[in-house]
């Protein structure tokens, strides 16, 4: 057990345009402890996004060094990458982002397809993450037949069915009214009191009080960092499901 | 995994039921089109060989030639200039299997209160083998049959029908030109002939009854023709360059004289047709598997089309962690399921569509296994190359800019 979820070191990013290349994340050095909640925030263009992006393992930093859970994964393959989010991180967006097709039930397991869990295991370890998020009495129904704040519990119980090590979660009460906003902030709070490491993109600095550390970025560099309450539980991290 | 891949394809496919019909249709299209046309094609390439087959193989006839009287040139066949001892020496040859002699002519027959003209073959019995003609009933005359020349017949079953009805013939007495036959035995149905002679309406009888009874001629041992089969239809030539040899030497004919026979090789010209057929049939199939092409382009633009529709989709599978080849694979699958159901239904209407072609048409249709499994092997095929491309453009997107997609 690291006792760092997170350990960046360095951290630059490049883009390249048609006016030249535009640095985007400018030495940014960060770490989180495990079963840290820290919530992220800064104007848009501040570099935040791509900051979550790269910590999603979805994007690349230009150089630098980013260990995830005690391993090096600024340098892995594509495969390896898919892998990582698969296994050890968990998305929650701003738009749901669930499958429209597709049931509810199914949605939750979908990451476990990716990980070649049987079809009852997936259906029993959806059915158990449904139920702890509060709607297990949807199981069969479609994601346009809900709400938009059950939605996003449904991409809670999707991001937390694989046991991930750390949440990322990109805005995701921007969607949604102040009352629905607070219900999904106690259920990120109750995660984060079993142990799960959270780390949450904000406009909204009273979302951000939620969290126990805030940070803000301001073009491409961190420049505040605060701890507003400690950590919850800093023991290891519990199975979920 | 690949259950659970292969029941996101049928989602997918149900999610958009008329379009999907529509690209499947390409496919049925095309799989149908393909299979009706190789069915028809090989039909006529069977019943052209079976034609050859029943007309023997490897095959020369020989007929007797042309003469010139006051200026007019009668046609072949009318000088008698072979004769049956030509025959023989024709069987000492190499590469001779079989040789017989012919002579034939028309006759009225008479059977109780029903008479029927039709042909009579005066010939041996190695006429039967080189012919590949078996009997129905009965036995073939023999060879002492031959020498004492006696009265004995085999009818054909065109024969049979109008002079016999229902009576059995064998052992029964005809008359022909009022000599009395006994009939031993009756031919197997051959059917048309390549130029749609009906071979059956036949009586054969032995070359020397023929020829001192019925068809009567110049001079003793002179024959019409002469059927010679070859061992190989490599060797024909070998032969045939050889049987025109002996003839000329037999015949006494000089060098650059005019011969007074014909040698025709049978065998090239029923191969000739056989070609014809095989080229209708690889046109017939070149031009169905067009439509198919056109059928799997379609997919690949449906494809294309669903790849960039799903745009935001696929960015929720890679950000929860799926690689780039199974998106690859989600949508190759889904090319190939919808190719290879087209396929089938395809297959379903195209072989009922040659056995309605069979129906209407009297037309000879062939469905083999192996034209079905090409079907099928091509269509797996076509969903494969056209679906490549489209799941490649979608495994290769890049997942940030695929989930900001809208």
């Amino acid at each position: 057990m690291t006792k760092n979820v997170v350990q960046v070191r360095d951290l630059y990013k490049d883009y390249q345009t048609a006016a030249g290349a535009i640095a985007v994340l400018k030495q940014v050095d960060f770490s989180m402890d495990t079963g840290d909640f820290v919530a992220i925030m800064g104007p848009s263009g501040s570099g935040k996004s791509t900051f979550m992006n790269i910590l999603g393992c979805l994007d690349k930093p230009t150089r630098g060094e980013y260990m995830l859970d005690g391993h090096q994964v600024s340098a892995l393959d594509g495969n390896t990458l898919a892998k990582i989010r698969n296994q050890t991180l968990g998305f929650v967006f701003q738009g749901f982002n669930l499958l429209s097709r597709v049931s509810l039930l199914d949605n939750v397991a979908l990451p476990l397809v990716y990980s070649g869990v049987s079809r009852d295991e997936r259906q029993a370890r959806a059915k158990v993450l449904l139920e702890k998020v509060g709607l297990g009495q949807y199981l069969n129904s479609m994601p346009n037949q809900i709400s938009g704040g059950q939605q996003q519990r449904v991409a809670i119980a999707r991001a937390l069915v694989n046991n991930p090590r750390l949440i990322l979660a990109d805005e995701p009460t921007g969607n949604l009214d102040s009352k629905t906003s607070e219900e999904i902030m106690a259920l990120f709070m109750a995660l984060n009191a079993d142990g799960i490491s959270i780390i949450l993109v904000t406009h909204e600095s009273d979302i951000a009080a939620h969290a126990s550390r805030q940070i803000r970025f301001l073009d491409g560099r961190i420049v505040h960092d605060e701890r507003s309450s400690p950590i919850v539980n800093a023991s290891e991290t519990k199975e979920i499901a | 995994m690949f259950l659970a891949m292969l029941g996101e394809a049928w989602r997918a496919m149900g999610a958009n039921r008329l379009r999907t019909f529509l690209t499947m249709l390409g496919m049925v299209i095309g799989v149908g089109s393909v299979v009706l046309m190789m069915a028809i094609g090989q039909g006529a390439q069977e019943s052209v060989k079976a034609s050859i087959n029943a007309m023997g193989s490897n095959l020369f006839i020989i007929l007797s030639g042309s003469f010139t009287a006051g200026g007019a040139r009668s046609g072949s066949g009318n000088v008698s200039s072979l004769t049956v001892k030509d025959a023989d020496a024709i069987s000492e040859l190499d590469g001779v299997s079989n040789v017989a002699p012919v002579s034939m002519g028309n006759a009225q027959v008479v059977f109780g209160g029903n008479n029927w003209s039709t042909s009579i073959i005066g010939t041996t019995p190695s006429y039967l083998d080189i012919r590949v003609w078996d009997l129905a009933d009965g036995y073939v005359f023999s060879e002492s049959d031959m020498r004492s020349a006696t009265r004995v017949a085999l009818v054909g079953s065109t024969v049979v029908e109008n002079i016999f009805g229902d009576v059995d013939p064998i052992g029964k007495t005809i008359r022909i030109k009022q000599n009395p036959f006994v009939i031993l035995g009756v031919l197997k149905s051959k059917g048309q002939s390549l130029d749609g002679r009906d071979q059956d309406d036949t009586i054969i009888i032995p070359l020397t009854t023929a020829q001192r009874k019925i068809l009567g001629n110049q001079f003793a041992g002179s024959v019409r023709q002469i059927m010679v089969q070859a061992t190989t239809p490599e060797i024909m030539p070998m032969v045939e360059q050889n049987i025109n040899g002996l003839l000329k030497q037999r015949h006494n004919i000089r060098e650059g004289a005019d011969s007074d026979f014909f040698v025709r090789n049978l065998t090239a010209v029923a191969n000739s047709a056989a070609e014809t057929t095989r080229t209708m049939s690889l046109l017939l199939g070149a031009i169905a598997s067009v439509s198919l092409l056109v059928g799997g382009i379609g997919i690949m633009n449906i494809m294309l089309v669903s790849v960039t529709e799903r745009t935001r989709e696929i960015g929720i599978r890679m950000a929860i962690g799926a690689r780039e080849r199974d998106i690859l694979l989600q949508f190759l699958l889904e090319a190939i399921v919808i190719s290879i159901i087209g396929c089938l239904i395809g297959l379903f209407l195209g072989i009922s569509g040659a056995m309605l072609v069979n129906k209407l048409a009297q037309t000879a249709v062939v469905i083999s296994g192996n034209s079905v499994m090409i079907a099928f092997a091509v269509a797996a095929g076509v969903g494969i190359f056209f679906g490549y491309y489209p799941a490649r453009k979608a495994a290769r997107l890049n997942p940030i800019e695929a989930l900001r997609f809208q």
